[in-house]
C-alpha cells in the first residue's frame, strides 16, 4: 500500500486516488465546496486548497502519490480558506437568517469552521432573479456559489446537461438550459440528482421551507469537520432524510 | 397641539432617543417663552423595508422572514404570517397538535414580553417615582432597592424565554411554526420541566397584579388622570365574547362602552380600518372608516382586551378583571400597566393548561398543503391572519402567485394602532405637567412615561416603504433660521418661508 502524509499523519492511497479522495475515505476532512464522491473533478472553489510539498494544489484535483507531504488544516491555509469564503460571501447574497438551508449548508459549515466572524468585504449586493417557474423546485441565484455540482450532477448522472455557467469574470452566472431560460421550460425534474446536490440553498424543494428544527439539521448534529465520512456519502447511503436524499459526501 | 399656529420664534426641545422603549423614536416640543408647549409631536425615526423586500419570496419562508420586523415579539410576527399563509394555501385547520404549540409559544411570548415591560422598563418609574434621581431610575436600581420584586421579573420573562425555546427552537427568531402546522413536539422531559414550575410562575404573576394595584391604591389621582384619553378600544375576542389572544373576531366599543363592530373577520380588516400619514413621522395612523380619520383612532393592547372582553377564560385573571373594572370602564392611561399585569397572569394560567395536555408530545403536526392541480388549492391565494400580540392587535395580509411567490402584504403591527393615542397622551402631559414650569429632566420623563405606558415598539411598527420627508435648516451663527427646504414624501422638493421652518404636509392613504 502507498501512502502519503496529511499533518503528519500517513494516507493510504489506490491509484487514481486524488488527495481529496484518499483522505476522505480514511475519515479526514479537507474543507471544500465544489467537490461530490460521485462527480468528477472541478477544481472551482479551491477552498480544498493544500500545501504539497511546500507547493499550493487543489486537493480535489491532485493525484496522491507517494512521499507527499500534504499540508492542510494550518494556521495559513485555514486563513486563505477564509478569505475565499469571505469573497464568496460578498459576492452572492447570502442572509443566513432568512434561508431554509441554515444549519444544512455547506458554506455556513465551511465558514464556521473557518473561524470567519464577519464578512471583512464590502457587500456587492448583486441584483439576481429568482426561478420559481417550475412546479416543484426553485432556484435562488442570490445564493448560488458557482460550484457546478449541479452542471455536472445533470451532465454525469442525470444524463440531461440542464445547467451551465454562463458569462465571464464578475458577469458569470448559473444558466438552464431552455427556450425561455427558465427553469419550468428545461428537461429538468424534482427526482433529478441535481435536484439535491446543491451545497447551499439555491436550489431547493418547493413548499417545504423549514421543515427540519433547529438543533436537528445536519450541521447541528455535528460540525463539518467531524460529520462521519460513511454516513454522508450519498454513493453509498439509503435516502433517509426528508430533503430529497442527494446530500452532499462531506 | 399637534402643529404649532405659528412656529416662529418657540423654543425646541427634543427628547431623543425616548429611552426604555423598544425601538427608535424622539419627541419634539416646541414652547413658548413661558414655557408652555404649543407643539408636541412623538416621531418614530427608525426606517425598515419588510412589505416591499418579502414581496418576490417564496411563502415558506416568510414566518421566518418578517419575525426579524422585530427581537422583543418575533413570535407574534411567526405566527401571524403562519395564520395568514395558512389561509392563503386553502388550510382551514392545522392539526391539534400544531394548533396548541402554537398557542403555548404566543402565550409564552405574551408573557415574557409582559415581564419585560412591566419589571426592566417602567418599573423604575413606578417604584421611584417619574422624576426621581435619573441614575437609579432603571432594572439596576430595581434591583438594589427591591431586589425579590427585580429577581422574580428576571425569572418570569426567563420561563417565558423558555416556552418559546421549547416550542419554536430557539428564544428569539426561532423556526417552530410552519406552513400547515409546526416542526416539533414538546419531548416529555421538556414539557414536565415546564410543568413543574408553572405554580411559582402563577404566584409571582398574581403578586405582579397587586403590585400595581397598590401602586395604583397609593397615589389614585396620579394614576386616573396621567396622559387620561377617553378613546374607543379595539381587539380580537373569542367567537363567544371571551377573552382570546390566539386567534377570534375582532371587536370595537367606544369609549363609553357602545359596541362599533362586534364578531367582524379578520379577513375584512381592510373595510374596517384605513391608514393616513403625516410627513414628520414614519408611523401610519389608522383610524376606524366608519368614523373617519378625525374621531375613529382607537387604542389596542393589554387595556382595550382586559375590557373589550366578556370575561377572561381563566379563574384568577377574571377575579382580577372584575376587580379592575368594578368601578366601570377604565380609561387612565397608566392603567395599562395594571391590564397588562392581568393578562400576564392569563398567559400563565393558560400555559398551565396547555402543558396538561398529551397532544403537546405527540400527534400530527402539519396538514398537508394543497398543490398546483389540487381541488383544495383556492384560485385566489389570499390571506390575513390576525393575532393578539403583547402591545395589541397585529395584522398580517399576504397574496400568493402561482408561482408560490408573495405577490402582495400589508402589515398593521400594533403599535401602529395606538400612534394617535400616543401622541395624544404626550400631548396631554404636555399641556397638565409642563404649564409654564421650567424644563427639567424629570419634566420631560413624564412624557416618556405616558409614551411607555402603551409599551411601543417602534421597529416593529415602521415596517412600511416610503419616502421620509425630509427637513432641512440652514440655521446662522445667531441661531437664526436662514434658509429651509423640504422634502415631501411624494419625493418633491420645496423651500419654505424662513418663518416657517415647520413644513407640514398632510395626506390620505388612498
Amino acid at each position: 500500500m502507498n501512502y502519503f502524509t496529511l499533518d503528519g499523519l500517513e494516507v493510504p492511497f489506490e491509484e487514481g486516488d486524488t488527495l481529496m479522495s484518499a483522505a476522505r475515505r480514511e475519515g479526514h476532512y479537507v474543507p471544500h465546496l465544489c467537490w461530490h464522491p460521485r462527480l468528477g473533478q472541478s477544481g472551482a472553489c479551491r477552498v480544498c486548497t493544500v500545501k504539497v510539498n511546500g507547493r499550493l494544489a487543489a486537493a480535489c484535483t491532485t493525484r496522491a502519490s507517494a512521499d507527499q507531504m500534504v499540508e492542510n488544516r494550518t494556521t495559513e491555509l485555514d486563513a486563505k480558506r477564509r478569505l475565499l469564503l469571505q469573497m464568496l460571501f460578498v459576492e452572492g447574497n447570502h442572509f443566513c437568517p432568512g434561508c431554509e438551508k441554515s444549519g444544512d449548508c455547506l458554506l455556513q459549515a465551511t465558514a464556521y469552521e473557518m473561524g470567519m466572524t464577519g464578512p471583512r468585504f464590502e457587500e456587492f449586493y448583486p441584483d439576481r432573479p429568482l426561478d420559481a417557474s417550475h412546479p416543484d423546485t426553485w432556484i435562488d441565484f442570490d445564493r448560488c456559489i458557482l460550484c457546478k455540482l449541479c452542471v455536472r450532477a445533470s451532465t454525469e448522472i442525470d444524463h440531461k446537461n440542464v445547467f451551465a455557467i454562463g458569462g465571464h469574470g464578475i458577469d458569470t452566472h448559473l444558466v438552464v438550459d431552455s427556450p425561455s431560460g427558465k427553469l419550468v421550460d428545461s428537461r429538468f425534474s424534482a427526482d433529478d440528482f441535481a435536484a439535491g446536490v446543491c451545497p447551499v440553498g439555491a436550489i431547493l424543494p418547493k413548499r417545504r421551507g423549514f421543515v427540519i428544527p433547529i438543533h436537528e439539521r445536519r450541521f447541528d448534529r455535528a460540525p463539518v469537520a467531524e460529520e462521519s465520512w460513511l454516513e454522508n456519502d450519498a454513493s453509498t447511503r439509503e435516502s433517509t432524510d426528508d430533503t430529497g436524499g442527494h446530500d452532499e459526501g462531506a | 397641539m399637534e402643529t404649532a399656529a405659528n412656529p416662529n420664534g418657540l423654543r425646541r426641545v427634543a427628547i431623543d432617543p425616548v429611552s426604555r422603549v423598544e425601538g427608535h423614536g424622539k419627541v419634539t416640543l416646541l414652547l413658548d417663552e413661558h414655557n408652555r408647549v404649543q407643539q408636541a409631536r412623538l416621531h418614530i425615526v427608525e426606517f425598515r423595508g419588510f412589505e416591499a423586500f418579502i414581496i418576490g419570496r417564496p411563502y415558506w419562508e416568510i414566518p421566518v422572514m418578517v419575525q426579524r420586523l422585530c427581537g422583543i415579539c418575533p413570535v407574534s410576527h411567526h405566527l401571524a404570517a403562519s395564520k395568514a399563509i395558512d389561509i392563503a394555501l386553502g388550510i382551514d385547520q392545522v392539526p391539534r397538535t400544531a394548533e396548541l404549540m402554537r398557542r403555548l409559544m404566543h402565550y409564552g411570548q405574551i408573557m415574557q414580553s409582559h415581564a419585560l415591560h412591566f419589571f426592566h422598563l417602567c418599573s423604575p418609574d413606578l417604584l421611584f417615582g417619574f422624576d426621581s434621581e435619573v441614575a437609579r431610575r432603571n432594572i439596576m436600581g430595581v434591583a438594589q432597592a427591591y431586589p425579590d420584586i427585580a429577581r422574580q421579573g428576571v425569572l418570569l420573562r426567563k420561563f417565558g424565554q423558555e416556552v418559546i425555546r421549547l416550542t419554536a427552537g430557539k428564544r428569539i427568531h426561532g423556526t417552530g411554526s410552519i406552513p400547515g402546522g409546526m416542526n416539533r413536539h414538546l419531548t416529555p422531559a421538556e414539557r414536565d420541566e415546564l410543568a413543574t414550575q408553572v405554580p411559582q410562575m402563577l404566584d409571582w404573576c398574581s403578586a405582579a397584579v397587586e403590585l400595581v394595584a397598590s401602586l395604583e391604591a397609593q397615589n389614585k389621582s396620579l394614576y386616573e388622570n396621567f396622559g387620561r384619553l377617553n378613546t374607543s378600544w379595539m381587539s380580537i375576542v373569542g367567537t363567544d365574547g371571551a377573552m382570546e389572544l390566539y386567534d377570534g373576531v375582532l371587536r370595537a366599543r367606544t369609549a363609553e362602552g357602545e359596541t362599533l363592530l362586534d364578531g367582524a373577520d379578520a379577513q375584512d380588516y381592510h373595510d374596517l380600518i384605513e391608514e393616513r400619514t403625516q410627513s414628520w413621522t414614519y408611523l401610519k395612523f389608522p383610524y376606524l372608516r366608519s368614523l373617519g380619520p378625525e374621531a375613529g383612532s382607537y387604542r389596542v393592547g393589554p387595556l382595550a382586551r382586559v375590557q373589550n372582553c366578556d370575561v377572561i377564560p381563566s379563574q384568577r385573571a377574571e377575579l382580577e378583571r372584575q376587580r379592575f373594572l368594578a368601578h366601570g370602564p377604565v380609561h387612565a392611561t397608566l392603567s395599562y400597566h395594571r391590564a397588562r399585569m392581568i393578562e400576564m397572569l392569563h398567559a400563565m394560567e393558560v400555559i398551565g393548561e396547555l402543558l396538561g395536555d398529551d397532544a403537546l408530545i405527540g400527534g400530527e403536526l402539519t396538514a398537508p398543503i394543497p398543490g398546483p392541480g389540487s381541488p383544495d388549492r383556492p384560485a385566489r391565494r389570499r390571506g390575513v391572519g390576525i393575532i393578539e400580540a403583547p402591545r395589541g392587535t397585529l395584522i398580517h395580509d399576504y397574496a400568493i402567485d402561482d408561482d408560490d411567490l408573495i405577490s402582495e402584504c400589508n402589515l398593521i403591527v400594533s403599535t401602529t394602532h395606538n400612534n394617535q393615542a400616543m401622541n395624544d397622551s404626550v400631548r396631554a402631559v404636555a399641556r397638565d405637567a409642563f404649564d409654564g414650569r421650567e424644563v427639567s429632566e424629570g419634566l420631560l420623563n413624564q412624557i416618556e412615561v405616558a409614551i411607555r405606558a402603551y409599551d411601543p415598539c417602534l421597529s416593529c411598527a415602521t415596517h412600511a416603504l416610503g419616502s421620509m420627508p425630509m427637513e432641512v435648516n440652514l440655521v446662522d451663527a445667531g441661531g437664526v433660521l436662514q434658509d429651509s427646504v423640504v422634502r415631501h414624501g411624494d419625493g418633491s422638493f420645496e423651500r419654505m418661508p424662513s418663518a416657517n421652518p415647520v413644513g407640514v404636509a398632510e395626506r390620505v392613504n388612498p
